[in-house]
């Protein structure tokens, strides 16, 4: 980058001596008021400090839950509705835990479909991307550990179809469930387990994210034109312009989430998890929590118990290869008009298993759920690779300030509205 | 617009993708009723309330516990309100166990508000047993723990139209779905032909037929409400939907407190938005910024 922050200038005798020890201030200070960002930054770009947001809000609503919930088979269920009834808010707490942790997929989808449809993954931010992508894993395993601690019908044969997959691992399998259950069932044990991991797991998140906020800061945001930013022109301040974009991005995103909270506030959950863990009583249809339908999709297409598995943690793991798979040297769809449909395809696709994921495995929708596995995997192995090759990209802006302006103020000829008007609309 | 659109989009999709959870399932879908408590400014019918409660004491309750819920509970804000003196006197109608004493004597004692609703039955074999193998739940929470079907496209609908109630819907399907089994169809010994339980073989009798259970008067001398089978049902779901949800009112209070600030937060914000940036906007010549001057 051609400019670099102002660096922090502290004003009064104590911030000099603090800064002088301890420079962390500046650090601040560079990172979220002077930093640099492109002026064309659209509200796709807002979805990093809601997720940070909803990551604070976890934590602090799941800190004071922790404080009135009893992680024991026999009292876990009745623990979750004493919160409930008798704690002085406890009914908001955690409604705002639940639906927050759904909250935070949507907000995370939202930011991860960004990624792939502006190119953001592609040098110099592939380890940015990476770090991502762990994060995703994280809180996935921290959803999956939370959504078993209320006990219910849901939580427990949950936990026990998922960590019976790990029982398709040749050999030690069997050995590496029992350990993981601590005995020779899904019990008391798992339970507590899984509410210290529960609890230790979103703060190695926010360690992973504040890595991800370090190496973003290293190249800088990308944008809609994928462009980098190369004069002062290009780019404004994170603070006043971010802040106040970010800040209004999120009450917008409170608001969709304060209508699940306080309206309907179970519309995402599953009802069985209202009845007490019974060992005895299997549920009529296992589901996991909407977040992991389209994964779990995957995992029931593939006919090998094994082969499902490893189809499963692929799909995930395979984002981490993109930066190398995808062969483009163009980074934003705005410019790919193929990819610009492919990238669309592919959020299809990911609905569609997520329905098929829903639907109890038989029939068409097990050879629906075949062929979307297929399509889902070809995605990143096929059409990625072959795009960047053969795909025809249109020209790039000479630069970002060009692509909002015009080159001589005709906007028309712009790519998308997409890259056009933050600063002028929204 | 288009990048609008783009987060519309994308937004809507993830939604419809988060209502697909519910999309699996069987069985016949009851029918769908009004509730007091349904929708955004939704709150329970004291009265109703109250009647419902009757019905679970004098019929339900010879079958189901309602563990969750205390005497006390039933004189908080929210809920049924009856008094606190219509509570205590209530509990001390009912025996409770306790102890151990000095002595090491388990005894009996009349009722107290802090206590919880004593159940039918001491354990729960001992309930399947009296039940034909059956333990009949218990009904605290029985109005959110039960839902059915909604199907494409309602599952997405319901988001915007708050539709919440189908634990109700079912239940008060399920108390008054007795019918004759159609042609054909076998109900084994000990089962009861429902048409709205799943599979139709459900267990519980048939718990509540016309005119079994007295309600308050009006001064004319006639009955509330109609004293129906119907009627009865209706009351007692809506009873158990806030045993299931006693902070309903005040959640939905809050919420439309929250959603205004949020508006006219996000108002506020948006204006402000539009001002900051327009320093930016426009002209290329006129943008200076703070980190380019040196
Ligand atoms: C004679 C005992 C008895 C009485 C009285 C009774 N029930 Fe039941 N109830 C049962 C049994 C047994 C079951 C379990 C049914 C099964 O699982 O097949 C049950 C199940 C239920 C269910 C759950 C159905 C499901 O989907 O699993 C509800 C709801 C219910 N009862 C409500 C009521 C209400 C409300 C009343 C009072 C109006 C009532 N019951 C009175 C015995 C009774
Ligand atoms: C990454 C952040 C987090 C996510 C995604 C998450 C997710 C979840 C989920 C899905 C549930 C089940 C909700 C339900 O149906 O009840 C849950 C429950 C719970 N979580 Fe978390 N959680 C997070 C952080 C935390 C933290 C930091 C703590 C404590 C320090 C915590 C404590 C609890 C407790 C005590 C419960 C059980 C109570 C309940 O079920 O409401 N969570 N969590």
């Amino acid at each position: 980058m051609s400019d670099h922050p102002t660096t922090y200038v502290p004003q009064s005798a104590l911030a000099k001596w603090f800064e002088s020890r301890l420079p962390v201030m500046g650090l601040l200070h560079s990172s979220f008021v002077a930093f640099p960002v492109p002026r064309n930054l659209n509200y796709f770009w807002t979805f990093g400090a809601v997720l940070f947001f909803m990551l604070i809000s976890q934590i602090v609503t799941g800190i004071v839950l922790a404080m009135h919930y009893t992680p024991h088979a026999d009292y876990a269920f009745q623990s979750v509705e004493h919160i409930m009834r008798d704690v002085n808010y406890g009914w908001l707490l955690r409604y705002l835990h639940a639906n927050g942790a759904s909250m935070f997929f949507v907000a995370v989808y939202i930011h991860i479909f960004r990624g792939l449809y502006y190119g953001s993954y592609k040098a110099p931010r592939e380890v940015l991307w990476i770090l991502g992508v762990i994060i995703l894993l994280l809180m996935m395993a921290t959803a999956f550990m939370g959504y078993v601690l209320p006990w219910g019908q849901m939580s427990f044969w949950g936990a026990t179809v998922i960590t019976n997959l790990f029982s398709a691992i040749p050999v030690v399998g069997e050995g590496i469930v029992h350990f993981l259950w601590g005995g020779f069932s899904v019990g008391n044990p798992t339970l507590n387990r899984f509410f210290s991991l529960h609890y230790l797991l979103p703060f190695m998140i926010l360690g992973v994210a504040m890595l991800h906020v370090w190496a973003l800061h290293v190249p800088g945001n990308n944008n809609p034109t994928g462009v980098p930013i190369k004069s002062g022109k290009d780019a404004v301040p994170f603070h006043p312009y971010m802040t106040v974009k970010d800040a209004f991005s999120l009450v917008l995103f409170l608001i969709l989430f304060s209508w699940f909270v306080f309206y309907m506030p179970n519309y995402l959950g599953h009802a069985d998890n209202y009845i007490p863990a019974n060992p005895s009583v299997t549920p009529a249809h296992i589901v996991p929590e909407w977040y992991f339908l389209p994964f779990y999709a995957i995992l029931r297409a593939i006919p090998d118990k094994l082969g499902g598995v490893i189809a499963m943690f692929a799909s995930i793991a395979i984002l981490a290869f993109l930066p190398w798979l995808d062969t483009s040297k163009v980074r934003s769809a705005a410019y790919r008009p193929l990819y610009r449909i492919f990238s669309w395809v592919f959020v299809l696709c990911a609905i569609g298993l997520g329905y098929l994921g829903a639907m109890p495995a038989e029939g068409g929708y097990v050879i629906a759920s075949r062929l979307l596995t297929a399509y889902y995997f070809a995605h990143f192995l096929i059409i990625i690779p072959l795009l960047g090759l053969f795909e025809t990209p249109k020209p790039l802006p000479n630069s970002i300030v060009e692509s909002v302006l015009g080159k001589a103020g005709s906007g028309s000829g712009l790519p998308t509205g997409a890259a056009a008007e933050p600063q002028t609309k929204g | 617009m288009n990048k609008i659109n783009l987060i519309a989009g994308a937004l809507g999709l993830a939604l419809a993708f988060a209502g697909t959870a519910h999309a699996a399932g069987e069985g016949v879908n009851p029918p769908r009723q009004n509730w007091s408590f349904a929708g955004p400014f939704g709150s329970f019918d004291r009265a109703q309330l109250q009647r419902g409660f009757k019905i679970y004491r004098e019929s339900c309750s010879s079958c189901h516990s309602l563990n969750k819920v205390y005497f006390r509970n039933l004189s908080q804000p929210g809920g049924p309100e009856f008094s606190p003196g219509q509570v205590q006197a209530l509990a001390a109608e009912y025996k409770i166990k306790d102890g151990p004493n000095e002595s090491g004597e388990m005894f009996e004692r009349s009722g107290r508000p802090s206590d919880r609703l004593p159940s039918p039955f001491p354990n729960e074999q001992a309930a399947a047993a009296a039940n034909g193998g059956k333990a009949p739940p218990d009904l605290s929470i029985m109005a959110k723990a039960r839902t059915f079907t909604r199907g494409f496209p309602w599952f997405i609908t319901d988001v915007f139209t708050q539709y919440t109630e189908n634990g109700p819907d079912y239940v008060r399907a399920v108390i008054t779905g007795y019918e004759d089994p159609p042609a054909g169809f076998t109900v084994p010994d000990g089962g009861n032909y429902n048409k709205y339980y799943p599979g139709h073989v459900i267990a519980m009798p048939k718990p509540i037929s016309d005119g079994q259970i007295e309600y308050p008067k009006t001064p004319d001398g006639r009955p509330q409400v109609p004293e129906t089978a119907e009627q009865y049902a209706r009351d007692v779901t809506a009873f158990l939907m806030w045993t299931a949800e006693p902070h309903l009112e005040q959640r939905k209070r809050m919420g439309f407190a929250v959603m205004v600030f949020l508006a006219v937060f996000g108002g506020l914000l948006y204006f402000t938005k539009k001002k900051i940036w327009a320093r930016v906007g426009g002209d290329p010549v006129a943008m200076h910024h703070p980190h380019q001057s040196h």
